[in-house]
């Protein structure tokens, strides 16, 4: 059984495996951090978030301070796809962002029985009212 | 040694003396200050035998549905009538929650719109006044009185924030309360509007009500009134909105006392409690659905309103079972002598915003719904700060707590097959807007803000775009109000208003809501000013989600030396829309463009100056390069984007003069980034050789833990640090001694300090 865990990786229940939802690539244990398998690359954010007013002219230009704020970009090795983005401060170590009970997560998924699509939640529609 | 030792032994006193030492110290308390067995405390009170015998007498679901709907709707109905009739800006756009607490205290019904951050923070002050004041033969509770109260270390998030609190007696017993909050803005602190951010102290922050009687035989008391009109700069809003939220507080006790009147006093007091039992048991039930794990973030606020520095929210979220903790331990010691520190309570309220709002919007309002969640932070942080800590902007601690909470429970949300609302990355969540005071055409002393901090923009959800604008993070049903209405009370007009800042983006696959630009100039007063109270002009307050960006940066933009309405009238054809033109094409002569971060202190301005700033936008989800191109175009067409960053980023190719796509070519162009990405990317094990360092970097004042070691808390630098479970000092240089500072250093090494005296 396999369980979607984000938009990008899922973990496979019998190998214990994070693996990529693009391209099915094996990233790593799912005991251990999915950033260990992927590849990272420190943007610097001026690049993503352009700066509106001129640099050149001005201290404050909507873009993030490069010497305060890097965005740390995680792809997969396989098919680069961009699975997770993290806004750290120079230097800082990477976060051990999602640390799985891996016994928990197999007795729960166990007991429902049943494989499940992502579900993407309950759509907003409009009431159909009173009529006759 | 031994004599000592006997001495002492004999001095131990006995179970009956420590009985006499207790009665003397209370009865002889000095000063009933803010209350820890009630403050740390956010969980349901035990269930009473009042409340016993009467769900063994009254427990028909039904019956129960039925009048809980009759007190909602009579809490829905004084929400509308303090809306209607407040004089406060808050009041107006629905900053206010009105609703009936259990007569221990516990809030269990609240009006459905409003700000539901009030939910989990009215309790506080009541439980207060059952304590302290029911038993006490000078104050005492009885039909007919009503109580005021506003400081924030008695429950509350703010002190701009006003409760009136009434108790509801059934043939003269106290069955439950009624209570209507407000904010209410001025407060008469250091700065006007409510929200000083130039606090040093609890002193600085204007009237520090803890709870007290204000109100007998449902009169207002006089003397009592004109001295809280004396402390503040808005005397006649103080006395309106004093009357409007007692008289909503009364609609609310007549739809109780018809219930009462109809189905009896066991009906009422069984709803009360029921109500609230099953949503806290309803609440450990979709935990339990949640995957077992330990989710990690931080965001991080890159001011103190006063100056620029790295203050770190440290989130640790684990679910175990039906168990659900937020640890916030790692977090920024609290500053001394700085306004954005919070009490633990506002955190909690915050947090209950992010269930209550964004993850199970279908539950009842009211206190249980965060009552089984746990919160763990070190004692005298920024997220729980001391009682002589300055708390006044304690919404830039418990917005970037909120955010925190928002981007953790995402990351459980997505593999949970029961959901109530779709995963969502985190909403923008500061509040950029201008706060002003001063005299305003009429004569008046105003103090307040524009509602637009009510326009945030949402972040992506998993299957489509974040909305702009939409809602503040507080408060899902809130206005940003009509400008022009304002603008007949206020002597400035807001020349640009809710225009879309271009390219003020969070890229994803589904991108965030985006925030708009306001300009401010004052017109018809020589006594007028701003301020505004926002962090994010360095670093984004958000994080992205699943490959999403955060929003970028804010800053605050001045055009002064010009009085623009000259312009207008002589020159029309010189004046700009947008911050992007007038601040690169500098189109006013003589005029001076400058920019700053977001934490202005109040500030007189001279007619015709521009003051510029924007919402901002919420984060946005998944990886860009999977957006559609039609989607792309789309917001270039609407003024969200400019071509060139549009394509620079999303590697759509499209014809720059019809905006048609070429499919073939866009396809090419994102396979060769996906191929340019691995190429200039590291494996994890080499990126993070030469990227983790072992403290925070020297050229940055840093606050908070550095990595996974949440025992050792920076104070300032890589080397000034605390235990964190022994609160130390943590104050600040005035931002203009540091100015100085730095000047005469450069003076002394010109040598031009000359024989200056020292």
């Amino acid at each position: 059984m396999k369980v979607p865990m984000t938009e990008y990786l899922r973990i496979d229940l019998e190998t214990e495996n994070w693996e990529c939802r693009v391209c099915n690539h094996v990233v790593g244990s799912a005991k251990g951090n999915y950033k260990e398998g992927l590849l990272v690359h420190n943007r610097d954010p001026r690049e993503i978030h352009p700066p509106i007013i001129d640099p050149d002219k001005y201290r404050f230009t909507f873009s993030p301070d490069p010497e305060w704020v890097r965005i740390l970009e995680y792809c997969c090795p396989s098919c680069g796809t961009q699975v997770e983005t993290e806004y750290a401060i120079p230097g800082h170590p990477p976060l051990f962002d999602m640390e799985v009970n891996l016994p928990a997560l197999k007795a729960q998924w166990e007991a429902r029985g049943k494989e499940s699509e992502p579900y993407a939640g309950p759509a907003v529609t409009t009431a159909i009212g009173h009529n006759h | 040694m031994n004599q000592m030792s006997n001495a002492r032994a004999l001095k131990t006193p006995s179970a009956a003396d420590m009985e006499l030492i207790k009665k003397f110290l209370d009865d002889t308390t000095l000063f009933l200050g803010p209350d820890p067995e009630i403050m740390q405390n956010h969980d349901l009170m035990p269930r009473s035998r009042d409340e016993d015998a009467a769900i063994t007498a009254f427990n028909d679901v039904h019956s129960i549905a039925k009048i809980r709907d009759r007190i909602q709707s009579g809490c829905d109905e004084g929400y509308e009538m303090v809306e209607q009739m407040g004089a406060a800006p808050g009041a107006k756009w629905g900053d206010v929650i009105t609703g009936v607490y259990s007569a221990s205290g516990d809030l269990a019904i609240a009006s459905a719109g409003g700000v539901l951050i009030f939910s989990a923070l009215v309790h506080h002050p009541i439980k207060f006044i059952i304590k302290n004041w029911l038993n006490d033969p000078t104050v005492g509770v009885r039909e007919g009185d009503g109580f005021i109260h506003n400081d924030s270390r008695y429950g509350n998030v703010h002190n701009t924030d006003q409760s009136m609190i009434l108790p509801i007696f059934h043939e003269g017993k106290l069955v439950c309360w009624v209570a209507s909050t407000v904010h209410e803005g001025e407060n008469g602190a250091i700065e006007p509007g409510g929200m000083p951010s130039m606090a040093e102290s609890p002193s600085d922050e204007g009237l520090k009500m803890s709870p007290f009687k204000v109100v007998e035989n449902y009169q207002i008391k006089r003397d009592i009134l004109t001295f809280l009109q004396n402390s503040v700069r808005e005397p006649k809003l103080q006395y309106e909105d004093m009357k409007v939220k007692l008289f909503a507080c009364l609609r609310i006790k007549q739809r109780i006392e018809e219930t009462l009147n109809t189905d009896g006093p066991e009906a009422l007091i069984s709803t009360l409690r029921l109500t609230m039992e099953n949503v806290r048991a309803e609440v450990k039930r979709r935990v339990s659905e949640w995957p077992d794990m330990t989710v990690r973030t931080y965001i991080i606020q890159d001011s103190t309103l006063r100056e620029n520095c790295v203050v770190k929210i440290n989130c640790k979220l684990t679910k175990t079972g039906d168990r659900l903790i937020f640890d916030f331990r790692g977090s920024s010691p609290e500053f001394t002598n700085r306004a954005t520190n919070t009490i633990v309570a506002g955190l909690k309220g915050m947090l209950a915003q992010v269930f209550l709002c964004y993850v199970w919007p279908d539950l009842p309002r009211g206190q249980a719904a965060f009552a089984p969640i746990e919160v763990i932070t070190d004692p005298h942080s920024i997220v729980n700060c001391s009682y002589d800590a300055p708390n006044s902007q304690s919404l830039m601690s418990i917005f970037t707590g909120f955010t925190a909470g928002q981007h953790a429970v995402a990351k459980f949300l997505y593999s949970c097959p029961e959901k109530f609302t779709k995963v969502h990355a985190p909403t923008f969540n500061m509040i950029n807007t201008f706060i002003w005071g001063g005299v305003s055409q009429h004569g008046e002393t105003l103090g307040n803000l524009c509602a637009d901090l009510n326009g945030m923009g949402a972040g992506a959800v998993v299957d489509r775009d974040g909305e702009h604008a939409l809602a503040p993070i507080f408060a899902t049903m809130a206005d940003i109000g009509e400008q022009e209405l304002n603008e007949e009370e206020v002597p400035f007009l807001q020349l640009v208003s809710k225009k879309m800042t271009r390219d003020a983006i969070a890229p994803g696959k589904y991108r965030g809501g985006q925030g708009y630009t306001m300009m401010v100039a004052t017109k018809d007063s020589s006594q007028w000013g701003f301020m505004t109270t926002c962090q994010g002009a360095k670093i984004p307050p958000l994080q992205g989600l699943f490959g999403g960006y955060a929003c970028g940066c804010y800053p605050l933009s001045k055009v002064q030396g010009v009085d623009v309405y000259d312009i207008l009238i002589n020159e029309p054809e010189k004046f700009r829309h947008s911050i992007e033109e007038i601040m690169n094409e500098r189109p006013f002569d003589g005029a001076s463009y400058t920019t700053h971060h977001m934490g202005m202190g109040f500030e007189i301005s001279r007619r015709g100056e521009l003051f510029m700033i924007s919402q901002g936008a919420g984060a946005g989800y998944g990886d860009l390069l999977e957006r559609e191109p039609a989607n792309v175009i789309k917001d270039i067409e609407e003024g969200l984007m400019s071509s060139e960053v549009a394509e620079r980023l999303y590697k759509v190719k499209f014809d720059s003069a019809t905006l048609a796509i070429n499919f073939e070519a866009t396809a090419q162009a994102r396979a060769e980034e996906r191929k340019a990405r691995i190429a200039r990317s590291k494996p994890y094990a080499e990126f993070i050789k030469e990227w983790n360092k072992p403290k925070p970097p020297s050229h940055l004042q840093y606050f908070g833990c550095w990595g996974d070691d949440v025992s050792i808390l920076y104070m300032g630098g890589p080397d000034v640090i605390r235990d964190a479970d022994k609160p130390k000092p943590n104050y600040m240089q005035h931002p203009k001694d540091v100015r100085i500072a730095e000047l005469e250093a450069r003076l002394a090494n010109l040598g031009a300090l000359g024989d200056e005296k020292q």
